[in-house]
């Protein structure tokens, strides 16, 4: 077996132990409840947090050995750097949960770090050769540090919603558990993305389409999915393929609207049937889980991975990047698109952060800032990336 | 100034809430409280104090949390919407006529709008610099206000309080006790304490340990960084702290360099390399991206050199090597506070054409001529007997207007030329324009022409010249903040108070500005070591709900029962 396909491999394994992680925290957070021993969900408990790590530990190999393989940071295009950010979300909750022992952070924080991986492996998976602006060791240390800071104020975001499921009363109509449902349909439509893209994957639906770009160039593309929309005056070239229903102007980039929207349809679809099948909200079904939580607990593990992850990502993302910048642009700063959502979430959780200590934001306020800086991360993971053009879009 | 006296007796100065000797709640608001305010120990606030003067409000906006958090919240929004569309420094004009009418050929009305609302430029308008500064300011004042009277009230603690500080802490616990077996609980908690690493202080009748009282001053640390790093910022614009030129160089020449005075720059080669199929992975091969070559190095190998001291600017007879060394991207050439980057380039810009001069009917030639196209010659000889004037020269030929050839730019992009063609058979000399695959002959057929043979070329190298002398400042405001938000967010100050009342009970109040989890592990061993009274968490609001429940549980159980 090569090493790449060793580094595949790792991964799968992995990615299945924590879906078996997932399933045995979820036993650790309901056992005990009813008619069993406390002990018995004890051990669920370290029963799910070994899986964890075994997968933790296959999860690094496969960054290991990627890294050996590529003779680079697996960390230079969107597979990498998102796979990266997945394995550091587990890594921070393992963290989080040898200081706290809390089980129901695992069955959150778990399926988010799954989703991350499954929305990463829907990327081209190939280890490109290093463009010269990237070849140098503050790769490593800047996208790793920032990745690092990231997820351990990812967990805060998880700490946040189970402390949201536990505290927002369900059972009525409200502003909160209106948004609380959003998130998860948010969650569910990332499972759209991968539903669609493994879909057309699978069957190999291409299209080539001729189009006109914004300076005038005729140039070419292809779908993936069956276009929806058209690029700027595009004209299908392969033949029996789908049309698009409209072409839109040459500054939209159709194929990735046309993503977008598959991914949005399909989720909907997605979240249609559970909702059909279960028959409530899926906050709804969640929040057994969040129950047994400690709000108290869970509003201090939401701030203290904060306080952690903050000075982690000024480090990675601000000062690192600025330094990088500064050798590899001759400036440390540009307001390239990049940078500046860098800087919108280091000023969004120093908000934050004064808006606990000073004006007493806790509890319910400070875990929707929570998710809402989850929001910013994962804005500035994907958006930025792929739709924003920049100095940093080599990824898509 | 009024002052306030606190039943104890002590002097507090106006706008204090907690007395600062023995913590006894001092306004009617805070007594109203059932858990006291300790943020900042409940000393006098200027903010939270004076509001009359016009000094006053001033001071209390930029002091306010709220203003500093607004001003956060519109900076990243203002921030935000600068990424929507590439800035104008990232937007090349050069088809347009001006930047309005690139926005608007581009991305529409919507672009149109966007550049006229100022935000293609959103980071240097005066508005979102003033935000900047207005936060600077927020943090200054801020600072200020809080940190030092906490600093002072911090110093200056006393071991003993008032039970009406300790019942008002978070954590509380209170136990009748004797008092043997009270002071016997004080040499435990000492001890226990001592052991864990706090410092401890005891009085008649009450003990305080604490430890960690510095990560208070975190946050003001790391604002003292951000404003070391905005005042770098800011002297940037001061002449002199800071150069940026640009500086295009070509293969062979040796350029003064902008903005370095005395100093000279010779571009041996520019080298511009992709990678080779097996240098690329095998399944990046196989992969649609692999049709286009990745890009593998941009790279001007470079001599630095110094004139003397004394020579005349532009005299490059007398200069000294100082450095020779490749620029790579990632790897600037420094010398001396200054950085030269590779940054852009051009390949195969034209150096040199070559032409023969021919007789039309037999294309037999006279002798070559070579035109350097950044220096061209007046007049060059051709064989013995003959020469070539170059009457005029177009080195990027845009056609003619009203008859007369035109040059676009000054760079050899499309050079076009007017010969005068002197031979023996032709001394009065014929006229020839000669362009890229066009030759006129404006003054009638000639009977020789320059025929085109070969042309040079070579490589331009663009190259960023800078220096940054607040890059120092700025690293030192980045410490220094690290320094801070490390202290400020790994570290939490903890205290815990002892005291014995006159009545024969031992109370114990304990409080820390940040994870109380870690906290609550402390009180734990201590209160299990030292048989302090069972604390309880006055603010876990699932324990209250708890609580309740048993309660009306218990009620319903004792309704059974009757």
């Amino acid at each position: 077996m090569s090493l790449i396909d060793l580094s595949g491999n790792l991964l799968f394994v992995a990615f299945v132990a924590y879906l078996i992680a997932t399933l045995l925290f979820g036993g650790a957070v309901k056992g005990g409840s009813k008619g069993e021993s406390a002990d018995a969900g004890k051990k669920w408990g370290s029963l799910a947090i070994i899986i964890t790590l075994v997968g933790f530990i296959a999860n690094l190999g496969y960054f290991i050995t990627r890294w050996v393989y590529a003779g680079h940071a697996p960390v230079s295009n969107m597979f990498e750097f998102t796979t990266a950010f997945g394995m550091f979300v587990v890594g921070a909750f393992i963290l989080i949960y040898f200081i706290y022992k809390v089980p129901a952070l695992g069955l959150f924080a778990l399926p988010i770090a799954i989703i991350i991986i499954a929305y990463a492996s829907m990327f081209p998976r190939e280890v490109n050769p290093l463009i010269p602006a990237l070849k140098s060791y503050w790769l490593y240390i800047h996208v790793i540090t920032a990745a690092i800071g990231e997820s351990i104020l990812a967990i805060s975001a998880v700490a946040g919603l189970i402390y949201l499921l536990k505290n927002i009363d369900l059972t009525k109509r409200s502003k909160e558990s209106f948004w609380i449902e959003v998130v998860m349909y948010a969650l569910i439509l990332v499972l759209g993305f991968v539903a669609v893209t493994t879909t057309f994957n699978v069957t190999g639906y291409e299209a080539e389409f001729s189009y006109i770009d914004k300076d005038g160039n005729t140039k070419e593309i292809t779908y993936n999915t069956p276009a929806l929309f058209g690029m700027h005056q595009s004209e299908l070239l392969t033949a029996d393929k789908m049309e698009p229903i409209a072409n839109v102007p040459a500054i939209v980039n159709a194929k990735k609207l046309t993503t977008v929207v598959w991914s949005i349809l399909i989720g909907t679809v997605l979240y249609g049937i559970i909702r059909l099948i279960i028959r409530k909200p899926i906050a709804v079904i969640m929040q057994p889980f969040a129950k047994r939580a400690n709000s108290q607990l869970m509003d201090e593990i939401g701030y203290r991975s904060v306080l952690i992850g903050f000075p982690v990502f000024t480090l990675g993302a601000l000062i690192f990047a600025m330094i990088w910048a500064q050798e590899a642009w001759s400036r440390f700063w540009g307001w390239d698109p990049k940078e500046v959502w860098a800087l919108i979430t280091w000023l969004f959780y120093a908000a934050f952060l004064h808006l606990r200590l000073s004006k007493g934001w806790q509890g319910k306020k400070s875990a929707w800032l929570a998710v809402i800086g989850f929001v910013i991360i994962m804005f500035n993971l994907v958006a930025v990336n792929l739709i924003i053009a920049g100095l940093h879009s080599y990824a898509g | 100034m009024k002052k306030i006296i606190c039943e104890c007796g002590h002097e507090n100065p106006e706008g204090t809430t907690l007395c600062e000797k023995c913590g006894s709640p001092l306004t009617e608001e805070e007594k109203s409280k059932k858990l006291a305010d300790m943020r900042y120990e409940g000393t006098a606030i200027r903010s939270k104090t004076y509001n009359k003067t016009i000094i006053d409000k001033i001071w209390n906006f930029f002091s306010s949390v709220k203003v500093g958090v607004a001003i956060i919240i519109i900076t990243l929004v203002a921030a935000g919407i600068g990424t929507f569309l590439p800035q104008v420094i990232y937007v090349s004009l050069t088809e347009y006529q001006d930047a309005a009418a690139a926005y608007k050929a581009a991305y529409g009305t919507f672009g149109s709008i966007y550049y006229k609302l100022g935000l293609a430029d959103i980071y240097s308008s005066w508005w979102f610099q003033t935000l900047i500064g207005m936060l600077g300011i927020s943090i200054i004042v801020a600072s200020l206000d809080r940190g030092i009277p906490l600093y002072k009230s911090l110093k200056n603690q006393r071991v003993k309080r008032h039970e009406n500080f300790l019942k008002r802490q978070r954590i509380f616990a209170s136990g009748e006790m004797s008092a043997e077996e009270a002071d016997k609980a004080f040499d435990l908690t000492e001890a226990k304490m001592k052991e864990m690493k706090y410092n401890v202080r005891r009085e008649e009748g009450a003990l305080l340990a604490e430890k960690g009282r510095f990560a208070r001053w975190g946050p003001y640390i790391n604002h003292v960084g951000l404003i070391i790093f905005l005042f770098g910022v800011m002297l940037r614009l001061m002449p002199g702290f800071y150069i940026d030129k640009t500086l295009w160089i070509r293969e062979g020449e040796t350029m003064a360099i902008p903005g370095m005075e005395g100093f000279y720059l010779e571009s041996k080669k520019f080298t511009f390399e992709t990678y080779s199929k097996d240098e690329q992975k095998e399944e990046f091969n196989e992969s649609k991206k692999a049709v286009n070559a990745v890009a593998k190095n941009y790279q001007t190998d470079v001599k630095l050199f110094k004139a003397p001291d004394d020579a005349v600017p532009g005299d490059t007879s007398n200069l000294t090597l100082v450095k020779e060394m490749p620029i790579i991207v990632n790897k600037p050439l420094k010398y001396d506070g200054y950085a030269l980057y590779q940054m852009d380039f051009r390949l195969n810009e034209l150096k040199t054409m070559h032409f023969d001069l021919i007789d039309k009917k037999s294309e037999k030639s006279l002798g070559s001529v070579a035109i350097d196209l950044t220096n061209p010659e007046k007049e060059y000889k051709v064989g013995k007997d003959s020469k070539v004037v170059l009457k005029k020269y177009f080195p990027d030929f845009a056609g003619f207007e009203d008859g007369e050839p035109q040059t676009a730019s000054p760079l050899p992009n499309n050079p076009a030329f007017i010969f005068v063609m002197y031979t023996p058979e032709t001394p009065k000399g014929e006229t020839s324009f000669v362009a890229i695959k066009q030759t006129l002959e404006p003054l009638g057929t000639t009977k020789y022409k320059m025929k085109f043979s070969a042309v040079d070329t070579r490589n331009v190298s663009g190259l960023t010249v800078r220096k940054d002398k607040t890059l120092m400042i700025l690293m030192l405001g980045g410490i220094v903040f690290m320094l801070g938000v490390t202290i400020g967010s790994y570290w939490s100050h903890r205290r815990l108070w002892l005291l014995k009342t006159k009545d024969g009970r031992l109370l114990m109040a304990s409080h820390t500005n940040k994870n109380w989890f870690s906290m609550k592990k402390d009180l734990d061993a201590v209160t299990e070591y030292a048989h302090l009274p069972v604390y309880v968490d006055q603010h876990d609001e699932d324990q209250k709900a708890e609580d309740a429940e048993k309660k009306s549980k218990d009620k319903e159980k004792e309704g059974d029962n009757i």
